[in-house]
């Protein structure tokens, strides 16, 4: 499989003040070439899911209505994960203007920021941003307004379909898939949910090139990410990297040489201990990550972690679904129980099925991805849970 | 079309199928706790999940429209090992104490753990580690928490059916749960009694409060007199809880069951109907009379029905200055009430103290109803214990009567007597029916100009609907009606009457007349028929009671001999002074929160 070195990139948080003229540009561009270059470019969202960004525009651009929608996810509620604020801090712009290029290419008049609660105070410099944005996008005859949103505080609300219900002033609960946001989103009308992350890419291809862009990256995981690295680092915070390197790699450069696994994706991703690090790749043909990279080193006790993690996502459940909202709460009990001696070790074996239901069964991502740390940390570190 | 298979089956069905009702066309049933015919689909309880070949995760079949080329397996291995986690779940988090439980029998969780045999509960027992309560301070409804297993179907059930969203989901994660607004008991909220949650709920969680021992306790009381008076839609469902087909009418044999339970005396709400009809239409005449001919800016139109105690406490909370649009008339089993220890007391020679009067009802407001302050008009509490058509069949069972074999009996002479009009109280627009066969002829001195006396217009399933009739060639008295196109509107379920009365309330409607029945359905959808429910059921039920009515001799309140007969003995005449003393009520303000 391809992989790439360790690479530093600086694309993302590059000054802005281009956006407009290249916003510009492609109003005078077929739609259709941008949507077909956005495909080639290979870019997936990076809120986490990774589903192909110029596919996602095509659908809601081929979708009929007399109304569409453009929000972004800036609800980033994923333990670990700091990008995306950092990103609205220093480059709201580009955002913005990845946003009014999505409502440009699919036909949608209207974009929404839906803002993470404890982030609500960055919304006076954003709703500035987006005051002067308004005003620029009418001069270059682009129907466009941006407005803000702000969220509840649930994990849960970062959920594209949650998020959706809890902007029409419902309960923060997932939808039924299908139909998805493209066809049928806020409001019942085609909408486009992207990543923070996600926009600002779309705006640097239509900047570079996707030919440029294409260049960085693997086949199943193009372009660049930004990574919010914690836990046992020498460095922590957020780092720009060249997708598809190895996760040897990674803890060379951040682990503090002590290294024993490494959560990639945060709560809803994957543990990965050290005997494995050589073959993993981060990226979508290895281990996607949203951008949350969790070092921990000999002095962690990784009960204590899925302790954790667990005690998390029964909290941060809807509760809707009986897999996600029983579930959780079982996990959470079960190694409890095998921890104080009042179930046998041979219970986790019980309870690796209950995690394998849940991510076939459970209604939405959240309770689908609360295997991932359980099963992962499990086969890892089975003794650690025991003893 | 889309072509689809389904355990290896090939079939075509039409478009938006989802795969669940696909299946069903196989004759497949696939388990489902969440799903409800009249409700929007929740996808939540996950038990309904099926697989696609070449899909890793499940799909909820409820919740999952078909597509072309799916193929689709019902019954996996990879679904029942899923299933069978998903149900011990969800008893891990239930208080299964299936003895000791109201549901036991009819439930469908306890159905699922039967078929699945989920003996073996491996995941740790969740009830000791929550404080689940039991809210038993509503006269109509018990609500259990330890036995809701969050499928939303009641708060679906008040939300889309009834508008009145009483229940909400409150709190996120492992203390998720089903609540009333502030958690306040359910007697402080703005729930209507109306017992269409309990319908379907598919387990103990909420269920109506049961007075089944203190009416065995009367019946057992040697100084007691027990009368009892059944509403016209028990008798066209008690039959499918004991043994027979969905729409079979049983009158006979529900009285004969009556009679062998030990009641003293069986008697008929729809006598009460029929009397309803004379005061009901008497005062639309009324207020007709003075709007039209006096010019009386104070007569409040749209008149609208009072029959409905779930209507009432609605309009109470919801639309409280509309109140002066509602009839004084109480309901009929509040008419029965306040008449048992009154005129039939004094008829049969019985001290009023010493009769218990109770009432079986297809309804859980009833029971609400019957403990209101303003319900004492006889000197005593009217009607003392309320049952459902589900406790009576309860006490059937009790008491060892095998019902399919009982010979039909007939009600008591006396109060015991009726129409086919009062039987159709029980259908959604049945009043209306009833009150234009009376007032019609009352007026002109003909009979409704429909075929066979069947309004057919006011009839149906429709949620709101509208007739109107024209008033010719009329009586002298009634000259100021000549001409006059009386504008109708029928609505049930409360959702329904919400959009009608908003219409009232802004003055987009101009209507002289509403019935509104609180159950989808009328009082044959209400709240304590028997469960299941269903478009299907409810529309049996209603050809049933249009069958009855047709099938009496008698099929206009007028002509009830013992109407006439009550008004020359005891009551004087329609709106007179002893009929508001006993019949008419008044009705309060309540707030939303
Ligand atoms: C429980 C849960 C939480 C999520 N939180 C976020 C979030 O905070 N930000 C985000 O961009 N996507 C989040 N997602 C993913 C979104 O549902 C959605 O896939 C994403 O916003 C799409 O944008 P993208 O394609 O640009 O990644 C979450 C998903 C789940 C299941
Ligand atoms: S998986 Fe969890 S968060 Fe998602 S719908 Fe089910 S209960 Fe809610
Ligand atoms: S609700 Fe059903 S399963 Fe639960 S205790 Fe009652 S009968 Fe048994
Ligand atoms: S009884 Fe009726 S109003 Fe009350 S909670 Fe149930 S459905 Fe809602
Ligand atoms: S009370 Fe009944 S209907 Fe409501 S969520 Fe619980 S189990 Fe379902
Ligand atoms: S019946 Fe389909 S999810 Fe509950």
């Amino acid at each position: 499989m391809e992989t790439k070195q360790l690479s530093r990139v600086d694309l993302i948080f590059k000054p802005e003040g281009k956006e407009i003229e290249l916003l510009k540009k492609k109003l005078n561009e077929d739609g259709d070439d941008f949507i077909l270059e956005l495909i080639d470019s290979g870019l997936k969202g990076r809120g986490g899911a990774g589903f192909l960004t110029g596919l996602k525009w095509k659908l809601a651009r081929e979708a009929k209505a007399d109304q569409k929608y453009v929000i972004c996810n800036a609800d980033e509620g994923e333990p670990g994960t700091f990008k995306d604020r950092e990103i609205l801090e220093r480059v709201p712009r580009k955002v913005f203007t990845g946003m009014a290029l999505c409502g440009h290419i699919v036909g949608a008049t209207k974009g929404y920021i839906y803002l993470r609660a404890e982030y609500k105070y960055l919304a006076p410099k954003l709703k500035k941003c987006m005051a002067d944005l308004n005003d620029e996008f009418k001069k270059i005859g682009l129907e466009f307004t941006l407005d803000i949103r702000y969220g509840s505080g649930a994990y849960v609300c970062g959920e594209e379909t949650a998020l959706i219900e809890s902007m029409e002033g419902k309960r923060g609960e997932p939808r039924n898939k299908p139909p998805f946001p493209v066809t049928e989103g806020y409001l019942n009308k085609p909408t486009v949910v992207n990543n923070v992350e996600t926009f600002v890419n779309t705006m640097i291809i239509s900047e570079i090139g996707f030919k440029e862009y294409k260049k960085l990256g693997t086949d199943h995981s193009r372009g660049m990410k930004l990574f919010s690295i914690s836990g046992d680092a020498v460095k922590e915070g957020i780092f720009e990297l060249e997708l598809g390197m190895s996760l040897a790699d990674f803890v060379e450069e951040f682990g503090d040489g002590d290294t024993k696994a490494v959560q990639v994706g945060g709560a809803s991703g994957f543990c990965v201990p050290r005997k494995k690090f050589k073959e993993t790749i981060i990226g979508f043909e290895g281990i996607p990550t949203g951008g949350s990279m969790k070092i921990f080193n000999s002095s962690r006790s990784m009960y204590n972690v899925l302790h954790n993690y667990l005690d998390f996502f029964q909290e941060e459940s809807c509760g809707q679904c009986t897999p996600c909202r029983v579930g959780c709460q079982q996990l959470l009990l079960g190694i409890e129980a095998v921890k104080r001696r009042e179930r046998p070790s041979s219970y986790l074996d019980e309870l690796m099925k209950l995690a394998d239901t849940m991510k076939i069964s459970a209604k939405c991502g959240l309770g689908q991805s609360v295997g991932n740390a359980f099963v992962s940390i499990i086969e890892n570190f089975r003794e650690e849970i025991v003893y | 079309m889309i072509n689809l298979t389904i355990n290896n089956i090939p079939l075509s069905v039409e478009e938006g199928t989802t795969v669940l009702d696909a299946a069903r066309q196989l004759n497949l049933r696939i388990p489902t706790l969440c799903y409800h015919e009249d409700l929007c689909i929740a996808g939540n309880c996950r038990v309904c999940v099926v697989e696609q070949v070449g899909m890793r995760n499940l799909l909820a079949s409820c919740a999952t429209p078909v597509r072309e080329n799916m193929q689709i397996l019902t019954n996996s291995m990879k679904v029942r090992q899923a299933r069978k986690n998903i149900i011990e779940l969800l008893l891990s988090e239930h208080n299964s104490d299936c003895t000791k439980c109201y549901k036991n029998g009819n439930c469908e969780l306890q159905t699922m753990a039967n078929e699945y045999r989920t003996g073996n509960h491996i995941y740790t027992d969740l009830i000791p580690l929550k404080h689940n309560k039991v809210d038993v301070s509503s006269p109509s409804i018990m609500k259990d928490d330890s036995k809701c297993i969050r499928c939303q179907r009641c708060v679906r059930t008040c939300a889309e059916l009834q508008g009145v969203n009483a229940l909400a989901v409150a709190h996120k994660g492992h203390e998720m749960k089903i609540s009333s607004f502030y958690d306040k008991p359910m007697h402080e909220v703005v729930c209507t009694n109306c017992g269409q949650c309990i319908n379907r709920c598919p387990t103990g969680a909420l269920v109506e409060r049961n007075y089944i021992e203190e009416v065995w306790n009367a019946i057992y009381d040697p100084t007691k007199h027990v009368a009892v008076q059944t509403a016209p839609a028990v008798r066209v469902a008690l039959g499918e809880e004991l043994g027979f087909e969905v729409g079979e009418r049983v009158t006979g044999k529900m009285v004969a069951a009556l009679r062998r339970l030990g009641f003293n005396s069986v008697l008929d709400t729809d006598f009460t109907a029929d009397l309803t009809i004379m005061e009901e239409g008497t005062e639309l005449l009324t207020r007709l009379k003075k709007a039209l001919v006096d010019k009386d800016q104070s007569v409040t139109l749209p008149m609208t029905t009072s029959c409905s105690p779930g209507w009432i406490k609605f309009i109470e909370h919801t639309y409280p200055n509309l109140l002066p649009n509602v009839s004084t008339c109480k309901s009929p089993q509040q008419m029965f009430g306040a008449l048992v220890k009154t005129y039939y007391a004094q008829k049969k020679n019985i001290n009023p103290k010493d009769i218990v009067s109770v009432s079986i009802m297809p309804c859980t407001a009833k029971k609400f109803e019957a403990q209101r302050p303003e319900m004492r008009d006889s000197g005593y509490q009217d009607v003392d214990y309320v049952l459902t058509t589900r406790e009576l069949a309860i006490m059937i069972k009790q008491a060892g009567i095998e019902f399919l074999k009982l010979e039909d009996e007939k009600f008591d002479r006396f109060m015991g007597d009726s129409t086919g009009a009062a039987v159709i109280f029980g259908a959604t627009g049945g009043v209306m029916e009833a009150a234009l066969r009376t007032a019609y002829e009352l007026v002109t001195g003909r009979e409704v100009p429909f075929e066979n006396l069947n309004i057919t217009p006011v009839r149906g399933m429709e949620g709101v609907r509208e007739a109107s009739v024209t008033i010719a060639n009329v009586l002298p008295e009634w000259s100021f009606l000549e001409g006059v196109e009386l504008k109708c509107a029928i609505a049930h379920g409360l959702a329904n009457a919400h959009k009608l009365m908003a219409a009232v309330e802004s003055g987009d409607a101009n209507y002289h007349f509403i019935e509104v029945m609180a159950c989808p359905g009328g009082c044959l959808g209400g709240g304590g028929q028997p469960i299941p429910t269903s478009p299907e059921i409810r529309n049996k039920r209603a050809k049933a009671i249009y069958a009855e009515d047709e099938g009496l001799p008698m099929r206009k309140s007028h002509e009830n001999p013992e109407v006439t007969q009550i008004y020359e003995e005891f009551l004087g005449h329609p709106l007179g002074h002893k009929s508001h003393e006993l019949l008419h009520t008044h009705y309060r303000a309540r707030k939303r929160y």
